[in-house]
């Protein structure tokens, strides 16, 4: 054996362009910099470019006056605020339909796609045509069929149909009353505090007691009455401490009171409608993943068809299901932009729409409505991603 | 061989970055080796641009834009339409999509100082009205308080109404469409009481309604709104002659020049006319056009009275009487700079 050749200097010591070491990082340095270079050369081409040709640039814009009125917004508004206010009022309008609509689409989705499995032959059908028709119209003409089906069938303000002269319904929304509250409003909460603070007592003791002696005690039930009741009653006691106030027709439209507009009720239907067809889907493809032998065995045990579902089936389908549930609703806040198309005043319709056009600044307006919809899904997905992290099942 | 063509790579961007930054072409060379003029209209109004069953064009703007045409290929019918909703023709014409914007835009400081865009003249000059149905009994905007408006996103539209209603102490909901046909549906339906636009525009939108006669637009004028054609700022030559000629238009109609009377004309001995026309001068040349620029803009197109009475005259759904837009001679104040 010759040791000449087998020194470890020799070995360990290839010439520097032949050295991996050496190799990943000038080429990551390299790949990395043209990178940041490219960047930089669109940026500053974009604003050189934008400046030659006399379009102005910046974000001062945010603070000049709107000049606008919107129709609908959650938090003070009028046209002598300033353009990042009527952000903030498109943003939270979009959050709003968004966040109805997840919770409609999650519930009737669920529903449909349990009851596609039915062995009710009548539901599964119904479920079927369901989902193959809502899945397969495009969006936008389910929401104009929404916005055009309801507001033509809608009467007119001033023959609104009235239930008892405090709910009107019209082709302008759904009125109703708002209250206010007086001095001894706070008794009722701190009832109602205290009602949720038993209800959770009750299932607490109910599920030891369970775990005792397997007996069941309906706690959700008493739970719920627990939570309405003591602070009806509470109400009750104190002399009903809130103000009401009624929406009446003054003029042309409904003044007093609180509204759904047609706009919202009819984006929100189509958008929950539709997302709801594709979890459906997902519901489905969940509980079909789990393996027959899971209910086969809770039947073998005595457990109800309803139990099953609910303790057995649907936590191990979760599994299955919340990634691409997780799409959906990202679909779902996205698809909300489409409200433009029927005036409903969401960020798209009010900031990218009307504040892009009065400032003429295309790029800007763009980039921050592309930011806040990029935030709004990776805050979705990173809460849903911890959702799934923590029912995933323990493997060993 | 791999680091060769990551060198490639960069050199190619660097190259191709640094082309981008000199984009400023003129705008007619492009137009003469494109061969015809991209305009951006309406995506239909009645009267100012809109296509009919055979998908020609036929309008105002239109008819704007087709003089262009005629002035620099001696031929209205080079000329290819975009239509544009109001969002998006500001960024169109910044973009480079189309050469003008004839799509009855207002003229205002903002759009004309910080959009990098330039006002080649007014082609009508109008006011912002209120279209209401008959069945309402209102006769005057200052009774529409609490009402619900629609209006088209994006035009100043929006702006003159919220400053009305505020000055006026009177609320409103505003209900913002994309396109001026949702407008009209939402209107027809009865989600709206109150349709807010520029006049012409309303008479356009109103003759799309199923009865025409329901509705009726109510006598207040809230603002001024000069309507006419645009293009990017930085294009001087390409500015003066969209600029003239509309100019030549109005000079015509001032003249006496018509599409009828045209080829005699040329044989006048007017100078004016002979100027207008190209017999003499060299007008045409000075703009970067064929010397008999102004004789095809009339011969093709016609003069503005001509111009005006076929898409929104009294003779045509529309029905509008000059007005304004008349010669300043005959008590309108439609006046262009001489061509000399």
């Amino acid at each position: 054996m010759n040791e000449s050749n087998m020194t470890p200097s020799n070995a360990a010591r290839p010439k520097p362009w032949n050295n991996p070491k050496v190799r990943t990082f000038v080429f990551q340095t390299l790949a990395l910099a043209t990178v940041f270079w490219f960047g930089w050369t669109l940026f500053h081409n974009t604003l050189s470019n934008m400046e030659s040709r006399g379009i102005s640039t910046g974000f001062g814009f945010l603070d000049q006056t709107s000049g606008f009125g919107i129709i609908m917004s959650l938090i003070p508004y009028d046209s002598t605020m300033t353009y990042g206010r009527t952000f903030f009022v498109g943003l939270l309008n979009t959050l709003l339909v968004s966040a109805m609509g997840v919770v409609a689409a999650t519930i009737i989705g669920f529903v449909v796609g349990v009851a596609r499995l039915s062995s009710n032959w009548l539901i599964a059908k119904l479920a079927l045509v369901y989902i193959e028709t809502i899945r397969n119209i495009p969006l936008l003409l389910q929401i104009f069929f929404w916005y055009f089906a309801v507001l033509q069938t809608l009467p007119s303000p001033r023959q609104s149909i009235d239930v008892a002269d405090m709910f009107f319904l019209s082709n302008r929304g759904f009125y109703f009353p708002t209250a206010s509250a007086e001095p001894g409003f706070g008794w009722v909460m701190a009832a109602l505090i205290m009602g949720v603070a038993a209800a959770v007592f009750v299932h607490r003791w109910a599920k030891k007691r369970q775990l005792r002696t397997g007996q069941l005690f309906p706690a959700l039930r008493i739970g719920a009455g627990l939570i309405l009741a003591l602070p009806l009653l509470v109400f009750v006691l104190v002399g009903r401490p809130l103000i009401w106030e009624m929406p009446a027709l003054t003029g042309f439209n409904f003044t007093g009171g609180a509204s759904i507009l047609p706009e919202l009720a009819a984006l929100w239907i189509a958008l929950s409608l539709y997302t709801a067809s594709f979890i459906a889907e997902i519901v489905r493809s969940g509980i079909l993943a789990v393996d027959r032998g899971q209910t086969e065995a809770a039947s073998a045990l005595g457990l109800k068809s309803s139990f099953t579902l609910r303790l057995v089936v649907i936590p191990q389908a979760m599994r299955v299901i919340i990634p691409p549930l997780t799409s959906q609703y990202l679909n779902l806040v996205k698809n909300s932009s489409l409200a433009t198309a029927i005036a409903y005043p969401d960020l798209v319709a009010v900031f990218m729409g009307t504040t892009l056009n009065q400032t003429g600044q295309a790029v800007e307006v763009v980039a921050i409505t592309m930011a806040v919809y990029l935030t709004i899904s990776l805050i979705i997905s990173g809460l849903m991603n911890i959702y799934n992290r923590a029912v995933a099942l323990q493997e060993r | 061989m791999k680091k060769q063509l990551l060198l490639v790579a960069i050199a190619t961007t660097l190259a191709g970055t640094m082309m981008a930054g000199s984009l400023q072409a003129a705008t007619l060379d492009d137009v003469k080796s494109r061969g015809h003029v991209q305009c951006g209209v309406t995506s239909g109004l009645p009267g100012f641009s809109q296509p009919d069953e055979n998908g020609n064009w036929t309008g105002l703007d239109v008819d704007t834009c087709r003089a262009v045409a005629a002035a620099v290929f001696g031929s209205a019918d080079k000329t290819q339409f975009t239509p544009l909703t109001a969002k998006e023709r500001f960024t169109a014409l910044q973009s480079g999509e189309i050469d003008i914007l004839s799509r009855n835009t207002t003229w205002t400081l903002t759009r004309d100082a910080s959009l990098g865009l330039n006002f080649a003249g007014t082609n009508y000059y109008d006011g912002q009205g209120f279209l209401v149905s008959k069945a309402l009994g209102v006769d005057n905007a200052e009774q529409l308080d609490g009402a619900t408006v629609c209006i088209q996103a994006g035009t100043t539209t929006e702006l003159n109404l919220a400053d009305y209603f505020r000055t006026k102490g009177m609320k409103f909901n505003p209900l913002v469409f994309d396109t001026s046909e949702q407008t009209v549906s939402g209107f027809a339906a009865g989600r709206c009481d109150v349709l807010t636009s520029d006049r012409s525009q309303l008479a356009a939108l109103r003759s799309k309604l199923e009865d025409p006669s329901s509705a009726i637009i109510l006598p207040n004028i809230i603002s001024k709104e000069p309507l006419g054609p645009v293009v990017r700022q930085g294009d001087d030559q390409w500015f003066n002659i969209v600029k003239w000629t509309l100019f030549v238009q109005i000079n015509a109609e001032e003249l006496g020049i018509t599409q009828a009377n045209v080829s005699e004309m040329k044989s006048s001995t007017n100078p004016e006319i002979q100027r207008l026309l190209g017999t003499t001068g060299d007008m045409g040349e000075k703009l970067g056009v064929p010397a008999d620029f102004g004789f095809r803009i009339v011969q093709t197109v016609g003069n503005y009275g001509e111009m005006y009475n076929r898409n929104v005259g009294p003779d045509t759904p529309l029905g509008l009487d000059r007005g304004l837009n008349a010669l300043w001679s005959n008590g309108g104040i439609m006046y262009a700079p001489p061509v000399r």
